[in-house]
């Protein structure tokens, strides 16, 4: 398998998401804000289509389009006095919409357009890997940087509000960090499925772990190991390595639970 | 005595026409130990939220420490005990890592905590009792512990306001009592002001300088040894409406 680059290009890119996503979804599944990172996803969806329209880089549009409506969710929230889940629907929906439109208007309803819903890890470039390590590096230093103010909103978001932590601000990196995931992880397991790396291996590890910093490198462990398993089962059955990638998280998820219920930790 | 707290001819709603405080005039000096009670819905978040600047008053002006406390500057230096805990999700949050999130205002916001913040988190826990089980899952303790954890949270900010928004939901009877004797004694060693807030006086009573009973506009305000027998369930029909 490692001696064909294009498996150890899709590994190098699938090793760094696999870190950088379950590392962000970790803060949104302590919230209970698990679908933001799908929601954010079809925004993607409309920059994909807006790029294939202009002729520009598709994952650049898609970034740009994660983090503005990551933010507007995140603004709704905060001045729109709309709910979180209603806002997140109103950005959702919107974007797919949008994403419609425009692929239509572009007539890109083909194998392009495929490759971003249901990722293209195995097509992935020098050039992509060094963007895609590039903005994980960038992506994990922040989350190491902000991990205790990002825990602590977790644990008592109206606590710190009180105590004039900037709770608003706080929220705006957040979701600034899960655009750039979003965007990152289009590759390798697609718009589709790109919620279920943030979200899956964070619930895997909660299932075992003793503290909330062992419960974070746990899911990162978890993403890691779910990715390089999803793209070795993928390379030997040949199936879509997308696919592979989350049925691993989800088997992760099983066997983590398993163990939970045996040493008694499982809820 | 310089006040924490004041609330000045205070009206309030959260919908043009809404009263849901009405004429409401409270004053907690420095130091205090104050009780809050009120039927559910007689106001008493309200009154929480509007003391701690997170809503403006309609009519009037609420003050911390001398300051509009919607601006107030020194907000460090309030803790705040939430109705309900929103810690949920699947992480098993020790003791610790929850009331070292009680440094986050005052440590800083990026980085590690500085040894003096792991210092004073390590205070907290202890003078709440929990510093054996610093290292434990939070959801692995009892309701009572688990609200011991969110004090010394608070403490561990080194707070000249705590603030508890209805402490002893989902707590039993002997935690009550427990948690009662705990802040006793933190308002003992510490001179911390504390405003108690809950559906019913309760075990506090026992304690506090002061009861105050809310509905909707302040309708007792003084000693405990003061408040007519039968009020001491703030939503017995006879409390004054």
């Amino acid at each position: 398998m490692l001696r064909y680059e294009f498996m150890r290009l899709a590994l190098a890119a699938g090793a760094v998401v696999g870190v950088l996503a379950p590392a962000v979804g970790f803060f949104l599944v302590q919230r209970r804000q698990s679908l933001i990172g799908d929601g954010i996803g079809h925004v993607a969806f409309a920059g994909v289509a807006l790029g294939i329209l202009l002729d520009v880089s598709p994952i650049l549009t898609a970034l740009v389009a994660a983090v503005l409506g990551g933010v507007v969710v995140e603004l709704l929230r905060m001045y729109g006095g709309t709910a979180g889940d209603q806002a997140l629907a109103l950005v959702f929906y919107t974007g797919i919409a949008l994403g419609v439109v425009l692929v239509s208007s572009a007539g890109a309803l083909n194998a392009d357009l495929f490759q971003y819903l249901f990722g293209s890890i195995l097509t992935v470039t020098r050039t992509d890997l060094a963007v895609t390590a590039l903005l994980g590096a960038v992506g994990l230093t922040t989350v190491v940087l902000l991990y205790r103010a990002l825990a602590g909103v977790v644990i008592d978001e109206q606590g710190a509000r009180v105590a004039g932590v900037p709770i608003g601000s706080l929220n705006v990196a957040l979701s600034a960090l899960v655009a750039v995931t979003v965007a990152l992880s289009m590759r390798v397991v697609g718009i589709l499925l790109v919620a279920a790396l943030m979200v899956l291996p964070v619930s895997a590890a909660g299932r075992i772990a003793w503290s909330m910093r062992s419960a974070l490198v746990l899911a990162m462990a978890i993403g890691l190991g779910s990715a390089l398993a999803g793209l070795a089962i993928a390379y030997y059955a040949d199936l879509p390595p997308g696919g592979t990638i989350v049925l691993a998280a989800a088997a992760a998820f099983g066997a983590c639970s398993l163990a939970g219920s045996v040493s008694g930790r499982s809820r | 005595m310089p006040l924490a707290a004041q609330l000045d001819d205070v009206s309030f709603g959260y919908r043009p026409g809404q009263r849901v405080l009405e004429d409401v005039t409270l004053r907690i000096g420095e130091g205090e130990f104050v009780a809050v009670a009120g039927p559910n819905g007689g106001g008493k978040t309200t009154l929480v939220r509007l003391v701690l600047g997170l809503e403006r008053p309609t009519e009037g002006k609420a003050l911390l420490f001398g300051e509009p406390a919607h601006r107030f500057s020194r907000r460090r230096t309030l803790g705040y005990l939430a109705q309900r805990s929103e810690l949920g999700g699947d992480a098993p949050t020790t003791v610790r890592e929850v009331v070292s999130a009680g440094r986050l205002a005052a440590g800083g916001l990026i980085g590690p905590l500085r040894r003096r913040d792991r210092e004073l988190v390590a205070e907290a826990i202890d003078r709440v009792g929990l510093s054996e089980s610093a290292d434990l899952p939070l959801r692995t303790l009892s309701g009572g512990m688990q609200q011991r954890a969110f004090i010394a949270k608070a403490l561990a900010g080194e707070p000249s306001l705590l603030v508890l928004d209805e402490p002893t939901t989902g707590v039993d009877a002997e935690s009550q009592d427990s948690l009662a004797a705990l802040l006793d004694r933190l308002h003992s060693e510490l001179g911390v002001t504390i405003l108690y807030v809950s559906h019913e006086f309760g075990a506090v009573e026992r304690f506090v300088q002061r009861l105050v009973l809310v509905r909707r506009t302040i309708v007792f305000d003084g000693s405990p040894g003061e408040l007519p027998g039968l009020w001491h369930d703030p939503s017995h029909s006879h409390a004054p409406v």
